[in-house]
């Protein structure tokens, strides 16, 4: 290995693959035998019809993310890896926390503070009431610590999902891959 | 307005349509991708593809092997000779396990491979039925793609892809697994149809011109270059090419263990085998070139030793096939991606004709030292136990370089790649990346088919001949006329040496008893003699190939033999010991 003196950065992987069963495990294989932990891993549709595409978080050097991304893209399923560091894609997830409904009644603070996180009601049940936060970990995560002295039942966050600032998108590309540009 | 005549087209199609089996249709496709030769053993859940072959002993030859190591190795000898695609049935379970460890000698050794398993009915997926196991997720790492066919009507499309993608760009394995239900399903056949390409592989990368200029720059204002090259310009077919760009430029070549023969032996330019056993005066000027040419070949630790002291000084041109190789290893001040066959000339036709008179008088001189340190004492000793490098000398007289070797793992293998000449490409056979002791017996086999009219000689140790020994019983059956030489010094001989040079002579579990070697082949009715006295070499070796049809020649050689010269594990390529 070339010595990897650069730090460990958060990279955000975005994977353009066909739709096909298994793929998720070549994918994990990868990671798995250079041990990278996947921090975080979305696998849903792209903007182009019956092409799937991966988001996925992981910690990793600047050279090692480049032999990665090649690595990935010799898996003949693959049709393109592109890595990018936070500041260039737009970036949320979607966090999901459970309160018993009286304790909102009771405090009032409660409230006062889920409002301020931009929190939304997803479900008003008489036991318990049902929020939804999108943002990023920073603030889900202070969202968390700050409900639950007040008794949090359940808390679960989503995959990251990246947006790529610089990108026109994945249709010229594929037709690149058709042979038709 | 024309009215289509519905009803002749509808004729047509229906000509063109038959019924037939999933199992018929695997056989169809192996005719049609013109595999002439597959090796294989028939289980419960592949019964059906062999009943379907039952038919077919005209077009397709199918060699029995007695396990399915044997098998996948035999297609990879095949493969490594003839250039073409080889093809392995192999049944369920213990069947597809047992093919474990020839696909991921494939992979790291870029070896174009079809592997077809059978699978149990795709309703007991997923149950612990009897001989189940999912050989599609184990084998995913050490396959270039695999898949599962559970419907009848996708062998056709998915065979053509496993043999496109097993053949291009970079070769390597591929496994299709097939459920028996699939195998007996009767579908409506259309023919099949070669594939050409797939949207989401791309196995030539883009020639850019920008950097076969630059290579050139490098190339025309160096002093001191040196070429590495591997089996990329084997694989490739580019040996001419290669060849032309090697004596336009006048640098010296040299090259590692899968790209032996690729350019003869006595070529001018050939100055040896590169790596831990390799030649001196390559790996000592390679720490002291300023400019490595390397060439469809992937840096390897075996190659490099210490990466952080390998060719600092130099810059470092890189041509391969496989993006994923350009700086995965070494940093490439100039990468040009490609196939070599492509790129090779591209930059022959930008270089000046040159020579390095001086430069390669450097090489000679440091194989001098070589030759009176180790290669002459080692090739022709006077007295004390036979050698296994006088044993490759008398083959290199009988063959006079014509021969196919087929080499094991260890001691043997590194003595028979040093030494044994090689006129020819294609012409030598062993595992490199994975070095897989008991490769070169069933490897062999599948050599003499892919290559029927050359001599095949196989080199093995006594270590490594006994984890294939069964294969004996697939040359006895079809009468192959395959030469094996056993260098037995009664060690896992290369063990030995890491342990006598590094662990204070504790031989620890690296001694070995061993069976009459001369009368397991005499049971299998292959003919064979075992020699120990310098003075029978000679005559046994003549009398080999003057048999006709198989022979084993048992050679006892030096027990604590050492090769030489050798780059000690975690040392720099330069610091290599001749003795």
């Amino acid at each position: 290995m070339i010595k990897q003196d650069s730090p460990r950065k958060e990279y955000n992987l975005t994977i353009y693959t066909e739709n096909n069963v298994g793929l998720l495990s070549r994918i994990c294989l990868i990671f798995t035998r250079r041990q990278i932990n996947v921090e975080s891993l979305n696998a849903s549709p792209s903007e182009v019809e019956g092409i799937h595409r991966f988001n996925i978080l992981i910690y990793e050097t600047v050279q090692g993310m480049s032999k990665l991304a090649r690595h990935l893209e010799k898996l003949t399923e693959v049709l393109k890896v592109y890595y990018h560091t936070n500041e260039n894609v737009i970036w949320q997830e979607l966090a999901m926390y459970k309160v018993a409904t009286n304790v909102i009644e009771e405090h009032v603070d409660v409230e006062r503070l889920l409002r301020r996180y931009g929190a939304r009601t997803v479900a008003i049940r008489k036991e318990y009431t049902v929020f939804e936060v999108s943002g990023q970990r920073g603030e889900t995560d202070e969202l968390t610590s700050v409900l639950q002295p007040y008794g949090l039942i359940e808390f679960v966050r989503s995959a990251r999902l990246a947006i790529i600032k610089d990108s026109e998108g994945f249709n010229r590309k594929l037709r690149e891959f058709d042979g038709i540009v | 307005m024309e009215i289509p005549d519905t009803k002749t087209n509808e004729k047509e199609d229906t000509r063109n349509v038959r019924k037939i089996s999933g199992a018929l249709a695997v056989i169809e496709a192996l005719v049609a991708e013109e595999a002439d030769v597959i090796f294989g053993l028939p289980g419960g859940a592949n019964l059906a593809i062999y009943d379907a072959l039952f038919d077919y002993e005209q077009q397709l030859k199918h060699i029995l092997v007695r396990h399915e190591q044997g098998g996948i190795h035999a297609a990879q000898g095949y493969a490594r000779t003839s250039g073409k695609v080889g093809v392995v049935f192999a049944t369920s379970g213990p069947g597809a396990t047992n093919l474990l460890t020839g696909i991921a000698d494939a992979m790291i050794d870029s070896t174009p491979v079809v592997c077809i398993t059978g699978q149990v009915f795709a309703h007991l997926l997923g149950s612990d039925a009897f001989q189940e196991t999912d050989i599609v997720n184990m084998s995913m790492p050490v396959t270039k793609w695999n898949y599962q066919i559970t419907n009848a009507e996708e062998i056709p499309s998915v065979l053509a892809k496993a043999f496109y993608i097993a053949r291009s760009g970079r070769p390597g394995p591929v496994l299709i697994d097939i459920t028996k239900n699939a195998q007996l399903q009767e579908f409506d056949y259309r023919g099949y149809e070669k594939c050409h390409h797939i949207r989401s592989y791309r196995p030539r990368p883009i020639v850019r011109e920008q950097y076969i200029q630059q290579a050139a720059d490098l190339i025309n204002t160096a002093k001191k270059p040196l070429i590495v090259w591997g089996q990329g310009v084997i694989l490739g077919g580019a040996e001419n090419e290669f060849k032309t760009f090697l004596e336009k430029s006048g640098i010296p070549g040299a090259w590692t263990l899968l790209g032996a023969g690729a350019i003869p032996s006595d070529h001018a330019l050939n100055v040896g085998m590169l790596g831990m056993h390799g030649n001196y005066a390559p790996n000592v000027l390679t720490n002291e070139c300023d400019l490595l040419i390397a060439i469809g070949m992937r840096f390897d630790d075996r190659v490099t030793g210490r990466l952080d002291r390998y060719a600092k000084q130099a810059k470092v041109i890189h041509l391969d096939i496989d993006p994923a190789e350009i700086d995965k290893n070494v940093k490439a001040t100039v990468p040009v991606w490609g196939d070599c066959k492509e790129t090779l000339p591209l930059l022959t036709s930008l270089i000046d004709k040159r020579e390095h008179k001086e430069w390669l008088r450097q090489f000679h001189a440091l194989y001098k030292e070589e030759f009176e340190t180790v290669i002459y004492p080692e090739l022709n000793p006077v007295s004390g136990e036979v050698t296994m490098g006088e044993v490759i000398r008398i083959l290199n007289e009988c063959t006079k370089g014509d021969a196919v070797i087929v080499s094991d793992v260890g001691q043997n293998q590194m003595t028979a790649s040093r030494y044994a000449k090689l006129n020819h490409t294609r012409s030598k056979v062993t595992s490199g990346g994975l070095g897989t002791m008991g490769f070169a017996l069933p490897a062999a086999i599948g050599a003499k088919y892919g290559a029927p009219e050359r001599t095949v000689v196989v080199i093995a140790g006594d270590g490594g001949f006994q984890m294939n020994i069964q294969e004996l019983g697939t040359i006895m059956q079809n009468s192959l006329d395959v030469k094996i030489i056993i260098l037995n010094n009664r060690f896992l001989g290369m063990v030995r040496q890491w342990q006598e040079l590094f662990n204070d002579r504790r031989y620890s579990f690296s001694d070995m008893e061993n069976p009459d070697f001369v009368a397991v082949a005499a049971a299998y009715g292959i003919s064979g003699r075992c020699v120990s006295e310098r003075s029978e070499l000679d005559g046994a070796i003549k009398d080999m190939f003057n048999n006709k049809g198989p022979y084993l020649l048992e050679v006892m050689v030096g027990k604590e033999n050492n090769v030489f010269p050798m780059v000690p594990q975690g040392a720099g390529i330069s610091e290599i010991r001749l003795r």
